[in-house]
């Protein structure tokens, strides 16, 4: 009795309505349990602050913010929105949940109120948007393009717009479009609301990127200087844009996983994992538990290998050249097993839709097992080498100080989160794919400064070890894909026997399998922090929409707030520690 | 002991010697930072690849000696060859082995101090020339290093300077036949390789061009031969430093009569070198602040603090019977 009352007074739904009245909101539910509810526009930003800081145990993350072209829908599914629709997405700790809401909007270009003044983190999801859909953001500080460049006419993502090049007749660059795309890159700091000079200095506007050595990536950053100090910089991303999101609607569910693979390209089938997981909540597909953890087990190999990776590249950054060297070494032997378990290297596409595309090869566990008495020692060898090391000390403690609010309001995730003290780790709070079978610790850090994010993504090294060996140890017996029609490739096993498995295997392989309609987010605790797929069915072949929600788009949002005031040295150790990858920021 | 060699054939063997030295060690730094960093390195071209050399030098001859049409011409031209220039005239007061020098200056030490000094000018001038942000950022950056650096180097080497009573360097070598001065000058050792390292801006001290974050600083637009003087100017930095730290501390040519002196000599200054490249292939750089702060707070107190210890025991030796 008293459980039930408790639900019902921390029900989101219960609190809205006590808070807004009845019949404010309409309630809508999803597949994937996620609560969610549609909001009349002109209440948007009272509801998002009684949600963000009055409500009893409160939203404080925005997660993220996007949205759909409503206007090519086959079905009508009975929601309020016919043209498009925002969406928001909020995550609160202390519930440990997600809150999903919606806003139907009128006209082919419509306005929202933007709600910049509540979460920072809010400009670059409302300027995604805004570039994706030409939905305006009233009140928003700086609305313009984030990953298409200055000069792109129209908005990808909406439904009239071309989703291939051969739609959009034979490009041409002749010179005045060149000089016009080119004065189109020139930064002036008076879009920005940069002072050109101090009252005793002049700035110094540097260009660092798209092609810089310490970028790691298609990443531009301009830096206005104070002789070496940091003033204040402004990102400029897109360069890495592929339109993952759009190309997903043209895809069917399942050639859209190798799409996937190239979004984090160091995190591999994590990518896969997190995609598929909400094509399988739609689907209402169970994964058996032999697929389940060979997931887990390829899923870990790819986070040391992502971290590895980081770590060598992040001492490079602060001058040291060796261990890069060393590290690449090892990931290399992770490709060992990767390669033998999947066939492909950093892009393996081995996930599908309702489990893995074979069984583990014979002899796996050796493999495995060679590498698991490997690595430990390798790992003890480069905490000497490089945490150790009281030069990399000095260029790292105390540097890119945020603190765990901060952290909040800005949408970090993952290890970056972990170092200001929240042992926050979705494979332990939200466990998915069995993690909750596993016994690992979540490496926490207390100070947020770059040296704190090194240690707890060494420490996550050595635990994602302790899930590979018991994944060796427990490796359960049965099937690798689940007995369900929707799997791909699709069961062939009675195909020769009766005409109708043959058709529907026929149409599964040709058009691919049709996912029932409804949407599903999923969220798992990727390489580099939370990622998201947000897959919306309309009952086709192909996805509706999928929105990707990445850690890195985050964290890069973050990086001139933690910058400012420290100098361009510094600057690298703090781009190092935030370990990001430009595909997994641009998409 | 004069030994009877006519000067320009001296000269003509320093000058050769290092020259060829100096591209070698291209070769040498990549093979030995491929051995520490679990690689091959250059292979192919030749025996154990030293032909590399040959293939590097000659693309830098034939790449396009491209000037940007936004630089100071004439300083842009002049800045590579003064980095060669002053690090070579250093190799004059060198002694080789007995007799084999080309000038043996009475005031050898504050002669190459004046020329390391003047190798500031081609960093400075460089960068500035370029009018490119990165290089001059890398330009200020280099100058400061330098010239902050330079004031200890030439107050550790007068510990050696106290102990002989002379600047010059043959003297300062005959005078380590019974003991190697660095032990006595351990500390000035130290703190003079270190200065040495920032005087040839070598990890961890490579600040002015540290490539990760200002790309290739003072030298980012330079390219072909230019590029490749100032790729030279660096080695034979190593060279000069090195010999310099041989003949100050480590009795020069002195060795045991089973190998000639220049043997000797060359064998101790490629220890020097050797070290150079595993510093480089070991250590993170500081940035340019800690940098500072370690040369005027740290190594120039304990400098002196050396000299005048030093000084206080020549005193105290001179006046006791």
């Amino acid at each position: 009795m008293f459980s039930f009352t408790m639900d019902k007074i921390f029900n989101p739904m219960e609190q809205l309505r006590l808070k807004f009245g009845e019949g404010v909101f309409t309630e809508q539910p999803a597949k994937d349990g996620i609560p969610t509810c549609w909001l009349p526009l002109d209440r948007l930003r009272a509801v998002f602050t009684y949600l963000k800081s009055e409500i009893s145990r409160p939203y404080p993350l925005l997660y993220d913010i996007t949205a759909i072209d409503e206007r090519s829908r086959s079905k009508n599914n009975g929601y309020p929105s016919s043209q498009f629709t925002i969406v928001y997405h909020l995550f609160s700790f202390e519930r440990n949940s997600f809150l999903r809401l919606k806003a139907s909007l009128k006209g082919d270009y419509p306005t929202v109120p933007s709600i910049t003044s509540l979460w920072a983190n809010a400009s670059w999801y409302e300027r995604e948007v805004y570039d994706m859909f030409g939905i305006r953001f009233e009140g928003h500080p700086n609305l313009r393009r984030i990953l298409m460049p200055l000069t792109w006419e129209g908005h990808p993502l909406r439904k009239e717009h071309p989703a291939r090049a051969t739609e959009m007749g034979p490009f041409r660059l002749y010179d005045e479009k060149q000089d016009r795309e080119q004065s189109a890159l020139q930064f002036k700091p008076e879009d920005w609301g940069m002072e050109r000079q101090s009252q005793d200095s002049d700035f110094m506007f540097l260009n660092i990127g798209p092609q810089h050595p310490g970028t790691h990536g298609v990443l531009r950053l301009i830096l206005q200087l104070d002789g070496e100090d940091i003033v204040d910089l402004v990102p400029d991303i897109g360069f890495h844009h592929r339109g993952a999101e759009k190309m997903a609607e043209r895809q069917s569910w399942h050639t859209y996983i190798p799409y996937t693979d190239r979004i984090d390209y160091l995190g591999g089938v994590n990518n896969n994992l997190a995609y598929l997981l909400a094509v399988e909540k739609l689907a209402g597909i169970q994964v058996p538990a032999r697929a389940q953890m060979i997931r887990i087990m390829m899923c870990e190999f790819f986070r040391i290998a992502s971290h590895l990776v980081w770590y060598g590249t992040f001492s490079q950054d602060v001058g040291q050249l060796s261990p890069v060297f060393y590290m690449f070494t090892d990931r290399e032997k992770i490709f060992d097993v990767v390669e033998a378990v999947c066939g492909g290297r950093m892009h393996p596409n081995w996930f599908r839709i309702g489990g893995v595309a074979q069984d583990l090869p014979k002899g796996w566990e050796t493999l495995v097992k060679k590498f698991l008495d490997y690595f430990p020692k390798k790992l003890r060898e480069y905490d000497k080498l490089v945490m150790a090391n009281s030069l990399f000390k000095a260029r790292t403690v105390g540097i890119g100080i945020f603190t765990l609010d901060e952290a909040i309001e800005w949408g970090a995730t993952g290890a970056n989160l972990r170092a200001c003290g929240l042992e926050w780790d979705f494979r332990k709070k939200q466990p998915y794919s069995g993690y909750e079978q596993f016994d690992f610790e979540v490496p926490i850090a207390m100070n947020g400064d770059c040296y704190d994010r090194a240690l707890v993504r060494v420490a996550e090294m050595r635990q994602s070890l302790r899930i590979i060996e018991q994944c060796l140890k427990n490796m359960p017996e049965g099937a690798y894909k689940a007995d369900h029609p929707l799997t791909t490739p699709p069961i062939k096993k009675h195909t020769m026997k009766d005409i109708e498995t043959l058709i529907t295997h026929f149409l599964n392989v040709s058009w691919g399998p049709v996912i029932p309609p409804g949407e599903a987010m999923s969220c798992i605790e990727a390489t580099k922090g939370a990622n998201s797929y947000y897959a919306i069915s309309d009952g086709n072949t192909s996805p509706y929409r999928v929105r990707v929600r990445t850690p890195s788009f985050a964290h890069m949002q973050m990086i001139p707030y933690i910058s400012r005031g420290y100098t361009v040295a510094d600057l690298l150790s703090i781009l190092g520690a935030m370990d990001y990858v430009l595909a997994d920021i641009d998409r | 002991m004069e030994a009877p060699i006519h000067p320009m054939l001296i000269v003509a063997g320093v000058l050769g010697g290092v020259m060829l030295v100096a591209p070698g060690l291209i070769w040498l730094e990549r093979r030995l930072l491929a051995l520490w960093q679990d690689r091959y390195g250059p292979n192919r071209a030749g025996p154990f690849g030293v032909l590399v050399v040959l293939a590097d030098t000659l693309k830098l001859f034939f790449k396009e000696d491209w000037t940007p049409p936004f630089a100071d011409k004439k300083v842009f031209i002049v800045a590579p060859a003064i980095v060669v220039i002053t690090a070579l005239l250093g190799f004059v007061v060198i002694p080789f082995a007995p007799g084999f020098i080309v000038s043996d200056l009475n005031i050898g030490i504050l002669f190459f101090l004046a020329t390391s000094s003047m190798g500031a000018y081609s960093i400075i001038l460089g960068g500035w020339a370029s009018n490119n942000k990165y290089a001059l950022l890398g330009a200020m950056r280099g100058a400061a290093q330098m010239i902050s650096y330079e004031v200890f180097m030439g107050l550790s080497m007068m510990g050696v300077v106290l102990l002989t009573g002379s600047f010059s360097l043959q003297t300062i070598v005959n005078a380590q036949q019974d003991l190697w001065f660095v032990v006595p000058q351990f500390v000035g050792f130290v703190t003079f390789l270190i200065a040495g390292i920032a005087e040839t801006h070598r990890l961890p001290f490579d600040i002015p061009e540290s490539e990760s974050e200002i790309i290739a600083g003072f030298h980012s637009e330079y390219s072909g031969m230019k590029f490749g003087m100032f790729f030279v100017g660096e080695y034979i930095g190593i060279i000069l430093i090195s010999s310099i730290t041989v003949c100050l501390y480590f009795g020069g040519w002195l060795g045991p009569a089973f190998l000639p002196p220049v043997v000797w000599f060359i064998l101790k200054t490629f220890v020097f070198i050797i070290l150079f490249i595993l510093l480089r292939a070991s250590l993170p750089r500081p940035r340019y602040d800690q940098l500072m702060d370690f040369g005027w707070k740290i190594l120039l107190p304990v400098t002196i603090i050396n000299l005048m210890i030093t000084a206080a025991i020549v005193l105290f030796n001179e006046n006791s019977p």
